[in-house]
């Protein structure tokens, strides 16, 4: 039950999501707007306990979703095939450098920032460690 | 055999098709993908496509009739994104902490997965509609393909192209971040995850999930941010790129 009022808040708010996004033409598509605003009503018990429950599952299972569109693969065989080896090079290739920018601006900022904070905090004994991890 | 044949017909047809083989294929790629200690080549999301596809074409299936049942599944996918809510406000204590870090992070991310796709593809010689189709590719594939269509790409090409991206992520995420010695702290796990969700949003996030609690939770946090910071920005600075080149 709590999940199905969960399933039912997500629908409301996609919807309110879609009307208020095509209703003032704001540039996002309709579920954005609806997750912004979801982001607000999640203060609320009444909305966040079902909420939780239903997006757990739901995200949980999130790369299924992703099948039927995936499968959609099938109708452009053509351009598969004319284009199909530049086409996955190219994907191969900028998802590489997106992960490798992401992971190493957050994990430099990381580093300097838990430096910093360890020294403060910590001092000596998270220093020697980190030296040891180092050496 | 031609009882057969002409049920195979009826039963091919009924949206119950499209529905019953998608959850039944996944959910066999799911047990094998846990059977192969959850490798990152046996992702349940590839294979799941490739024997869909596979057997529609071999078939004769149309991707419609399909689709007629798959659309049950496709449909959720609205809602998951409204979910997405639901780890950023899990989050909210650490986001307010580190929002500038976590920002300039998904910016820079999101710029360069972007921007080297079109470079490349404009080196590549691929035709402008493909381009156009290729920009979105690392946001989730609903939001890709209303991108897609905003900028003049090809809707259901872009998703396809966000499905392949994101298992591009997921099936090289572990090895480059080895490779770049990510560590496998708790900060490491956050980059990591905050990365795949990044570049290769719901199916890199998926795949984090999987792996660790914590690098899941920054990847579902980096691919709302994603999401927003995309249909944002991208009807905005696509055409000016076009205009460069």
């Amino acid at each position: 039950m709590h999940a199905l009022r969960g399933l039912a808040w997500l629908l409301v708010f996609q919807s309110a999501g879609e009307l208020l996004g095509r209703g003032l033409g704001l540039p996002f598509p309709g579920p954005v707007v609806g997750m912004l605003l979801m982001l607000l009503a999640l203060r609320f018990e009444v909305v966040r306990e079902p909420v939780g429950t239903c997006a757990d599952f739901l995200l949980s299972h999130l790369s299924l979703l992703f099948v039927p569109v995936g499968v959609g693969v099938m109708t452009h065989l053509s351009l598969v095939s004319q284009f199909g080896f530049r086409m996955l090079t190219v994907i191969v290739l900028s998802t590489l450098v997106g992960l490798a920018v992401t992971a190493l601006c957050l994990h430099g900022f990381n580093r300097s920032g838990d430096r910093a904070k360890k020294e403060f905090k910590e001092g000596v004994i998270e220093g020697a460690n980190d030296k040891a991890k180092n050496a | 055999m031609p009882k057969f044949v002409e049920l195979w017909v009826y039963l091919s047809a009924t949206p119950l098709f499209g529905l019953t083989a998608t959850l039944a294929v996944y959910v066999v790629a799911q047990a094998a993908y846990s059977r192969l200690s959850q490798a990152p080549w046996a992702n349940p999301v590839l294979w799941t496509v490739l024997v869909l596809a596979g057997g529609l074409l071999a078939s004769g299936v149309p991707y419609p009739t399909y689709f007629a049942g798959a659309q049950f599944i496709h449909f959720l996918l609205g809602p998951a994104v409204v979910a997405l809510a639901w780890p950023l406000w899990q989050r909210r204590a650490e986001l307010r902490q580190r929002w500038g870090k976590l920002l300039i992070a998904a910016l820079m991310g999101g710029l360069a997965a972007s921007a080297s796709a079109l470079l490349l593809a404009l080196v590549f010689g691929l035709p402008l509609e493909v381009i156009l189709s290729l920009a979105p590719k690392s946001v989730t594939a609903p939001v890709a393909m209303g991108i897609a269509e905003k900028i003049g790409g090809i809707p259901a090409l872009a998703a396809v192209f966000a499905v392949i991206t994101g298992m591009v992520g997921a099936l090289a995420g572990k090895y480059l971040f080895d490779a770049l010695r990510i560590p496998t702290t708790y900060e490491g796990w956050a980059a990591r995850g905050f990365a795949l969700g990044t570049a290769a949003h719901g199916i890199g996030a998926a795949r984090a999930l999987q792996v660790n609690a914590d690098a899941g939770a920054y990847a579902a946090l980096a691919l709302s941010l994603q999401v927003v910071l995309a249909s944002l920005l991208m009807p905005i600075l696509l055409p000016l790129f076009i205009r460069l080149f």
